[in-house]
């Protein structure tokens, strides 16, 4: 996974993204229809989290961005959690930030904004 | 596919300090694992950076023979909290 390699017009894809939501879950399926129990379950606790409007991206529909993402965040496995541009975790992550309630300070900015809406 | 015994030896030997270590094959296809990762090295580590450590050990076996792994990283002092076993 060198990061050298990685093709510019890609990253700034993957970047443009990353930038255009506040929430982007990189995912196998989509949030109606996750294609994985890790993905699924990353779904599940934003939903309890109170998170609804995601931009989920299935890359099992892109496979540039399946490899592009790996390589963006240097970080081998799908699901990927992005919350207002930074990288949060996979599934192992955001599991034990909800079971520990960090999770609700890392939404927190996102929520506000989202009821404001 | 890929034998826990592999996997064992690269995470001892790349993130190091490893007090305590438990891979699972969890379907008995050798590629989908589950593991718990005690090590002094995760201390002072954000959760991103520990796991990194784990993925940069495993290399290239994430990249095809390990279809899935979900792990657990702690420091010793939070595994004893925890109640972890030796």
């Amino acid at each position: 996974m060198a990061e050298a390699e990685m093709d510019p017009a890609l990253r700034e894809r993957i970047q443009g993204i990353v930038d255009a939501h506040p929430v982007v879950l990189f995912m196998k399926g989509s949030r109606l229809f996750p294609r994985c129990g890790f993905s699924a379950t990353v779904v599940e606790v934003l939903k309890r989290s109170g998170v609804t409007a995601f931009h989920d991206v299935d890359v099992l529909k892109d496979p540039a961005i399946r490899q592009g993402i790996k390589e963006f965040t240097s970080w081998p496995t799908i699901p990927q959690l992005y919350v207002q541009g930074k990288f949060v975790g996979g599934c192992d992550i955001v599991r034990d930030l909800y079971e520990s309630g960090e999770l609700e300070e890392v939404l927190a900015p996102v929520k506000a904004a989202d009821d404001a809406g | 596919m890929v034998e826990p015994s592999v996997i064992e030896e690269r995470i001892r030997e790349g993130v190091g300090g490893v007090s305590h270590l438990e891979v699972k094959d969890l379907t008995g296809t050798k590629d989908h694992y589950e593991a718990v990762i005690v090590s002094e090295a995760f201390e002072g580590k954000s959760r991103v950076d520990q796991q990194r450590m784990v993925f940069s050990a495993l290399g290239e076996l994430m990249d095809g023979p390990i279809h899935a792994l979900t792990f657990k990283t702690y420091t010793p002092e939070r595994w004893a909290k925890i109640g972890g076993g030796a």
